[in-house]
């Protein structure tokens, strides 16, 4: 028997709920402070350069942009495909998808040379740059989501959800192909140039958006007392297990793929066996912590029905996440350019031919955490205001709406 | 009534004199920026470079110094992050040993990717060829570094200084070389090419592509030149003789 789900506004006035709001804010803070620091200095008092012109900063930018993608995924099986048992979970995906998207906007606004000139970027496009034609999807997913929301949360507007749910569906999917055109457009660059990078950015933003999901979802009924029933549980774990395989599927035909071609093969032998700390963290981090293990605790006989155990394997999703795009950003870069094909470069004034370094700043991963920061201090002030988590999660419950 | 109508009166007339004078700068700034360099320049010419390798000093780069104090992008000495608008590179070919010199610097080309990417339009092609960046509608952002085959490009990351009244440069943006776009306007050669003829081999020659009884026209048809990258289909304005 299903009944109606009922939703409210989180209490919020507990010593917890205070004490995480003064610990984002002050991640807020600090990003802030960072990014002040990197602006009146200038970008020299980074670990980014000439040949690494993309750092930490985007990093989490991109992590977070994806990972919004993904987050939306709850919701749109639920409208699209009309599975309504993720229903009661829809309007907090829908929600998550907006609060990332706007922290790693955040991120990528203060790390721009001049992030003064947002006025500019909002008024001049260049139509053929994918980077313009972002702007303008990352600008109307906060749109489309937003209706979405609204259709979902106004009881007159309910008939229009599975309608806005599948214009969110598809502008989701056209974002994050727009997201890994930025790097499979650019054709200078062995690392990138590849077609896959836009499919292989959708399902990375399945993985990761599932992965922190997951884990706000968790937290949010740890944090309330409210219930979250093993079949609601098992069902996100056994999907987030699907995304981490098809993540995996995807690096595995783009590096075979690449391997191929001759003319690839530098870069393929720099990321995968010669790149120092590009390869540790292509093995370690991006396949074993963020595919190989998890998919042990997502299915592991022992694991796959602890609750510390999936939490794990979302958090090492989300570590391997990161991995996986610091090795695309850095890794892509750090290989040096092909400009003298046929010749060795014995002197440059530019590094010519040199492997880039980078050594990250803290105030770089003081940026990145202040976009953390905004993405769960917007999710967790509009969880008071707004009734978007469920009353109870426990198994059985299902929206009748 | 009387007072609300000239209140009305008043206030549209001060809107209107508010909105022309905000338009006016509008229009003033635009034309100050992009349109102006796009009206100098002239069409019916493409711009172009040609540098025979084969006399180019691996020890030489009066080019290079030339472009500096032309241009006033001296670094401050941290190689990773100082500016670099024209830089010398050495060769050795792999098969045979064999070793050449050049000055790598913006290719200027007829497709150029850094133009495509540039979310703001800020980074642009003048009619007459040449590839600039428009230091007024720059972000920052460095997508035009990551799309840039050849490294031609830079970020000013920290506070400029002894900047020359004619290349204003900026903190936070990108840059690169402009072919010296205002001696070309006034009919003079860009300083690397008259370096590199006066204190250097004379290997670089400046001029029109598009006239084929240019110096530069008449040595292209006479020998074989090489664009760098040529694959990517790009069409630079440099070329390349020796390599």
């Amino acid at each position: 028997m299903s009944k109606a789900t009922s939703f409210s506004t989180i209490k919020g006035d507990g010593p917890n709920y205070i004490t995480l709001l003064v610990g984002l804010g002050t991640l807020i803070l600090m990003g802030l402070g960072a990014a002040y620091y990197m602006e009146h200095n200038g970008h020299h008092v980074t670990g980014m350069n000439n040949q690494i012109v993309w750092g930490v900063p985007h990093v989490f930018a991109i992590f977070l942009i994806v990972a919004a993608s993904g987050a939306l995924n709850v919701a749109s099986i639920a409208s699209v495909f009309g599975r309504t048992e993720y229903k009661p979970l829809a309007r907090m995906s829908g929600l998550l998808a907006l609060t990332l998207l706007a922290g790693g906007l955040t991120v990528l606004l203060l790390d721009l040379g001049r992030p003064d000139r947002l006025i500019i970027a909002m008024t001049m496009y260049n139509f053929k740059s994918i980077f313009a034609w972002n702007i303008i999807l990352y600008s109307g997913f906060f749109v489309i989501v937003g209706l979405y929301l609204w259709t979902m949360m106004q009881r007159s507007m309910v008939k229009y959800t599975k309608m806005a749910g599948l214009a969110a569906f598809i502008w989701r999917l056209v974002l994050t192909s727009g997201t890994g055109s930025i790097f499979g457009f650019l054709v200078a660059r062995q690392g990138y140039d590849a077609t896959i990078m836009a499919p292989m950015f959708i399902i990375m933003s399945f993985s990761f958006g599932l992965a922190v999901f997951l884990l706000v979802v968790m937290s949010t009924c740890n944090g309330t007392g409210r219930e979250l029933g093993d079949e609601t549980l098992y069902r996100l774990k056994n999907l987030l297990g699907v995304f981490v395989a098809a993540v995996m599927y995807f690096v595995t035909v783009k590096h075979l793929g690449n391997l191929y071609a001759a003319e690839h093969s530098g870069v393929e032998q720099f990321i995968l066996f010669k790149g120092g700390i590009i390869t540790t963290l292509f093995w370690g981090g991006q396949i074993l912590v963020g595919g190989i293990l998890p998919l042990i605790l997502l299915y592991g006989s022992g694991t796959g029905k602890s609750r510390s155990a999936i939490a794990t394997a979302a958090v090492l999703v989300i570590l391997g996440g990161f991995a996986q795009i610091y090795v695309i950003i850095i890794g892509g870069q750090a290989y040096p350019l092909e400009i003298f094909p046929g010749y060795d470069v014995t002197g440059g004034a530019f590094f010519d031919g040199k492997v880039g370094e980078y050594t990250p700043t803290l105030a770089e991963f003081l940026l990145g955490f202040g976009g953390v920061g905004v993405t769960f201090m917007l999710t967790a002030v509009a969880l008071k205001f707004l009734p978007f988590f469920p009353d109870s999660l426990a198994s059985g419950e299902e929206s009748s709406d | 009534m009387i007072n609300a109508d000239l209140n009305r009166r008043d206030f549209l007339q001060k809107a209107t004199t508010a909105t022309v004078a905000v338009a006016t700068g509008v229009v003033l700034y635009q034309t100050g920026g992009t349109a102006n360099a796009a009206t100098r320049a002239d069409a019916t010419k493409r711009w172009g470079l040609l540098i025979d390798t084969n006399g180019c000093d691996a020890g030489c780069d009066a080019c290079v110094g030339a472009c500096k104090d032309e241009n006033g992008w001296e670094g401050s000495g941290n190689p990773t992050t100082d500016p670099s608008w024209i830089r010398k590179v050495n060769l050795k070919d792999k098969r045979t040993g064999a070793t050449k010199s050049l000055p790598v610097m913006c290719q200027h080309c007829e497709n150029p990717p850094c133009v495509d990417v540039c979310p703001t339009t800020a980074s642009f092609k003048r009619p007459d060829g040449i590839v600039l960046v428009d230091r007024h509608a720059c972000i920052g952002c460095r997508y035009c570094i990551m799309a840039c085959p050849y490294g031609a490009r830079s970020f000013v990351h920290e506070p400029t200084k002894n900047q020359k009244p004619h290349m204003p440069r900026g903190m936070g943006t990108v840059e690169s070389c402009t072919l010296c776009t205002h001696r070309i306007d006034e009919g003079r050669l860009p300083a690397c090419v008259e370096a590199c003829s006066t204190k250097g081999n004379a290997v670089m020659t400046f001029g029109d592509l598009n006239d084929k009884n240019s110096d530069i026209s008449t040595q292209l048809a006479k020998h074989v030149t090489q664009r760098l990258r040529d694959d990517l289909g790009l069409e630079p304005g440099v070329l390349y003789g020796g390599l």
